[in-house]
C-alpha cells in the first residue's frame, strides 16, 4: 500500500545534505516575518472595515441611512423629472409614518409632532419632532434616522433636518424640530408606505456652544 | 521499522528531558509542548463540560430551579469561549506540535522557544478569563459572539475578559506562525508539498487562517474596548456609530475561526481511515485542493449568520450561494472518506470507530447546516435550538471525536503503550449513543421555536429538553472513561510496536514507540521518505 510510483528522480535535492544551521535561521525569521506582518496587516484590516462599511451604508441606503440632498438639487431633479416623460410618477402618493424612539437610559420626550402624511414624489414636505430635556442639566442630544423598507431608503431626501446637527437643551428645556424631505420619484413601485424612524441618544460630544440657547427657541417650562 | 534516526550522536549533550518540574516550564521540546497543549485541553474540557451540564441541569425542567438567569448566561457564555478557544483549539496545535516534525521528518519546530511561549501564555489568559466569574460584576452573559450593546453593559470584569481574549489570541498567532515556518523551512529533503500528510496539510491552512482571521477579531474586541473605556463610538449610534458593524467584523473572523475548528479534524480522520481500510486515500489531490476552497471561500460568507439584520436582498442572496457553495468542496472530502472505505479490508479499532462516527454525524452537521443557509428559512430557525444543534454536530461529533480519535490513534506511539480497547470501544459506544440523545432532540425544539440562550422555556419543549438533559449526562459520564484510557496508558500496558498499526503510512510510524525524546536529528532517508505517503 506504501507503492506510489514516485521516483527519487522527485527530490530535487540531494538526498539528506545537512543544512546549514545560520541560513535555515535566517529563513526562518523571513517566514515569520512575512507572517507577522500579514497578522498586523489583518489587525488593520478590522479597522478599514470601519470607514469602508459607511461607505456601503451610504451608497445603497443599507442599514436604513438615508440621504441628504441640498434643496437646490431637490428643485433640479424635480424639474428634470417634469421635462421627462415619468411626469406620471409625481402623481404617485405615498404615506410617511413617523416614529420616535428615546435610547436605553435616556431622559428625554421625544416624538413627532404628525403620526403620518400623505406625499407626492418629488414634493418637499416639513414636518416637525418635538423633544423635551427632562432632567435637571443641560444635555445635547444627537438623533439617528432609519428608513423601513431599506429599499427605500435611499430615495428618501432630506434638505433639512435636526438630525444633521446636535441638539443642545437647557434643564428642562424643550423645542419643536422640524425636517424638511423629499422622496425620489424613481423609488420602487412597490413601495406605498415608508417610515421613518429618529432614535434619540444623549449625544457622547457633551460640550455645549458658547452661544447660549435663543438659537432653538426654547419653550422652556 | 527502523531505528536509524536513534543512533547516539556523541556531539549532543542532552538526549533526555530536564529533570524536575521545570522541564515542563522552560521546555522547548516539540513533544513537551505538544503533551502540555493536550493535558492542558482535557483539563479545560472537564471545565468546559461542567459549564455545559450546569446548563443542562436548568434546562431539564422548564421552570427556574438551580441556578440564577444572569449566571445561566454567563454559564452559555464562557461554555462556549472556554470549549473552541480552550478544548477544541489548543487540542489541535498540541496534535500539530507532536505530530508535524514527526510527519515531515523535522528534529522539532521552526522556532521552539516561541513555541513555549505560545503555551504557557494559554494557562494565565484562561485563569484570567475564569477568574471573570468569581469577580462582584461576573462572567461575560452576552454570548460568546460578545456583540454589543449588549456585551458593553456587563461590569468592570469586561476589561479583564476583553485582555484575556488578546492574550488568546496572541497565543494562537505564534503558535500559527511557528507551524508556517516549520513545514515551509523544515521538511526532510524529497518531502515535497504534495508528499505531505493531510494532516500536515490542512494544518498548514489553518495557521494562515488563523493568522488572518484572528487579528481582526483582536481588532473587534479592541474597538469594544475603547468604545467602553476611551469614549470611541465605533459601535454605539448615540456617537454615531452602527452596532451592527460589529457583527460584520466579529463574523469576518467567526467564519473561518469555525473552519480552523474543523480543518485539523479532516486531516485527523484522513490519516486514520486509510490505515484501518487498508487503502491508500482516496483522491489526495482533491482533498488539498477541497481544503484550500473550503479556506478561501471561508471569508466570503460571513453574513450568513446575519440574514435577520436586514440585508439587502442582493446580499442576503450572495452570503445564500456562496455559503452553499461551500458544501461543494465539503461534500468533496466526504466522498473521499467514504470512497477509502468502499471495498477496503476494514477493522473497527477504536479510532477508525471514532472517525467513522466523525463521517456519518459530521455530514448530520453539514446538512444542518445547508438548511441554515437558505436564507428565508433561516429567518425562522435563526437563534432557535436547530442552530445549537448544527453547530454542536460539526463540533462535538466533529471537532471533538476527531481529537479523541487523535488520541486513540497515536497514544500508541507517544506512550509506547497500546491503549486498553476494550474499554476504547465502550467509550466510543456510550459516547456515541449520548451524542446523539443529547443533540439530536435539539433538532425538534428548535424547528418548533425554543430559543437558545434562555433559562427558561415554555412546557411544550420540556420533553425534549429532558432527553437532552439526559443525553448530556451520560455523554458527559463518558468521557471519564477517555481519561481513564488515556491514565491506564500512559501508567503502562501491553507494548506497542513501532509500525503501532499493521501497514501504516507516515514518517511518524517508523519512529520507535514511545517516540524518543529527540527525532529525526538526522533526517529521514529518501527511500524511506518515498515509501511513506499516498
Ligand atoms: C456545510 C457547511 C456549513 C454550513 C452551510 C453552515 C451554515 C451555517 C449557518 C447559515 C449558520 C447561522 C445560523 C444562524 O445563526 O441562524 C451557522 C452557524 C454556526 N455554524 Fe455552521 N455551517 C457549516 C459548517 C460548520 C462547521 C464545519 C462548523 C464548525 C466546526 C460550524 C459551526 C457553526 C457555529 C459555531 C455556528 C453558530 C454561531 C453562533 O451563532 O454562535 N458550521 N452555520
Ligand atoms: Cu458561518
Amino acid at each position: 500500500m506504501n507503492e506510489t510510483g514516485s521516483t527519487a528522480s522527485e527530490a530535487t535535492a540531494a538526498d539528506n545534505t545537512p543544512v546549514d544551521k545560520s541560513e535555515l535561521a535566517r529563513k526562518h525569521y523571513v517566514v515569520a516575518g512575512k507572517m507577522f506582518l500579514l497578522a498586523i496587516a489583518m489587525f488593520g484590516f478590522g479597522y478599514v472595515m470601519v470607514p469602508l462599511y459607511e461607505v456601503i451604508c451610504e451608497v445603497t441606503g443599507l442599514n436604513g441611512k438615508t440621504g441628504r440632498i441640498s434643496a437646490v438639487e431637490s428643485e433640479r431633479r424635480l424639474e428634470q423629472t417634469l421635462a421627462g416623460n415619468d411626469a406620471d410618477a409625481l402623481q404617485r402618493e405615498i404615506i410617511v409614518e413617523f416614529v420616535g424612539i428615546v435610547s436605553a437610559g435616556g431622559n428625554w420626550e421625544f416624538r413627532p409632532n404628525e403620526r403620518e402624511m400623505r406625499v407626492k414624489l418629488g414634493q418637499q414636505y416639513v414636518t416637525s419632532y418635538f423633544a423635551k430635556n427632562l432632567s435637571t442639566q443641560p444635555v445635547v442630544g444627537q438623533a439617528s434616522p432609519s428608513v423601513s423598507p431599506f429599499a427605500a431608503a435611499k430615495y428618501f431626501n432630506k434638505t433639512e433636518c435636526f438630525c444633521f446637527t446636535r441638539q443642545e437643551f437647557e434643564a428642562g428645556g424643550s423645542r419643536d424640530m422640524p425636517v424638511t424631505f423629499v422622496i425620489d420619484p424613481k423609488v420602487p413601485v412597490n413601495v406605498d408606505r415608508v417610515t421613518l424612524s429618529y432614535t434619540f441618544f444623549k449625544s457622547k460630544d457633551q460640550q455645549l456652544s458658547s452661544v447660549t440657547f435663543d438659537s432653538g427657541e426654547p419653550s422652556g417650562s | 521499522m527502523s531505528a536509524y534516526d536513534t543512533a547516539h550522536h556523541d556531539d549532543h549533550d542532552h538526549h533526555g528531558p530536564a529533570p524536575g518540574l521545570t522541564r515542563w516550564l522552560y521546555t522547548t521540546n516539540h513533544k513537551d509542548i505538544g503533551t502540555l497543549y493536550l493535558w492542558f485541553s482535557l483539563l479545560m474540557f472537564f471545565i468546559g463540560g461542567a459549564m455545559a451540564l450546569i446548563i443542562r441541569a436548568e434546562l431539564f425542567q422548564p421552570g427556574i430551579q438551580i441556578v440564577d438567569p444572569m449566571f445561566f448566561n454567563s454559564m452559555t457564555t464562557m461554555h462556549a469561549i472556554v470549549m473552541i478557544f480552550g478544548v477544541v483549539m489548543p487540542a489541535f496545535v498540541g496534535l500539530a506540535n507532536w505530530m508535524i516534525p514527526m510527519m515531515i521528518g523535522a528534529p522539532d519546530m521552526a522556532l521552539p522557544r516561541l513555541n513555549n511561549w505560545s503555551f504557557w501564555i494559554m494557562p494565565f489568559a484562561f485563569t484570567i478569563m475564569l477568574s471573570t466569574l468569581f469577580m462582584d460584576s461576573g462572567g461575560p452573559a452576552g454570548g460568546w459572539t460578545l456583540y454589543p450593546p449588549l456585551t458593553l453593559q456587563m461590569g468592570d470584569s469586561f476589561a479583564f475578559v476583553i485582555f484575556a481574549i488578546h492574550f488568546m489570541g496572541i497565543s494562537s498567532v505564534m503558535g500559527s506562525i511557528n507551524i508556517v515556518a516549520t513545514i515551509f523551512n523544515m521538511r526532510a529533503n524529497g518531502m515535497t508539498l504534495m508528499k505531505m500528510p493531510l494532516f500536515v496539510w490542512t494544518w498548514l491552512i489553518t495557521a494562515f487562517l488563523l493568522i488572518a482571521s484572528i487579528p481582526v477579531f483582536a481588532g473587534a474586541v479592541t474597538m469594544l474596548l475603547t468604545d467602553r473605556y476611551f469614549g470611541t463610538s465605533f459601535f454605539s449610534a448615540a456617537g454615531g456609530g452602527d452596532p451592527v458593524m460589529f457583527q460584520h467584523i466579529f463574523w469576518f473572523f467567526g467564519h473561518p475561526e469555525v473552519y480552523i475548528l474543523i480543518l485539523p479534524a479532516f486531516g485527523v480522520v484522513s490519516s486514520i481511515i486509510p490505515t484501518f481500510a487498508r487503502k491508500p486515500l482516496f483522491g489526495y489531490d482533491s482533498m488539498v485542493y477541497a481544503t484550500a476552497s473550503i479556506a478561501f471561500l471561508s471569508f466570503i460568507v460571513w453574513a450568513h449568520h446575519m440574514f435577520t439584520t436586514g440585508m439587502p436582498l442582493a446580499g442576503e442572496l450572495f452570503f445564500m450561494f456562496s455559503t452553499m457553495m461551500i458544501s461543494v468542496p465539503t461534500g468533496v472530502k466526504v466522498f473521499n472518506w467514504v470512497a477509502t472505505m468502499w471495498r477496503g479490508s476494514m477493522t473497527f479499532e477504536t479510532p477508525m470507530l471514532f472517525a467513522i462516527g466523525f463521517v456519518v454525524m459530521f455530514t448530520i452537521g453539514g446538512l444542518s447546516g445547508l438548511m441554515l443557509a437558505i436564507t428565508p428559512a433561516d429567518i425562522q430557525y435563526h437563534d432557535t435550538y436547530f442552530v445549537v444543534a448544527h453547530f454542536h454536530y460539526v463540533l462535538v461529533p466533529g471537532a471533538i471525536f476527531s481529537l479523541i480519535a487523535a488520541t486513540y490513534y497515536w497514544i500508541p506511539k507517544w506512550t509506547g503503550n497500546m491503549y486498553d480497547e476494550k474499554l476504547g470501544k465502550i467509550h466510543f459506544w456510550t459516547s456515541t449513543i449520548f451524542v446523539n440523545v443529547l443533540f439530536f432532540p435539539m433538532h425538534f425544539v428548535g424547528l418548533a421555536g425554543m430559543p437558545r440562550r434562555i433559562p427558561d422555556y415554555s412546557l411544550q419543549f420540556a420533553d425534549w429538553n429532558m432527553i437532552a438533559s439526559i443525553g448530556a449526562f451520560g455523554f458527559g459520564f463518558a468521557q471519564i472513561i477517555f481519561v481513564w484510557v488515556v491514565y491506564k496508558c500512559v501508567r503502562g500496558g501491553e507494548k506497542a510496536t513501532d509500525e503501532v498499526w499493521e501497514g501504516a503510512v507516515g514518517l511518524e510510524w517508523t519512529v520507535p514507540s514511545p517516540a524518543p525524546y529527540h527525532t529525526f536529528e538526522e533526517p529521514p532517508p529518501l527511500a524511506v521518505i518515498n515509501k511513506n505517503h499516498f
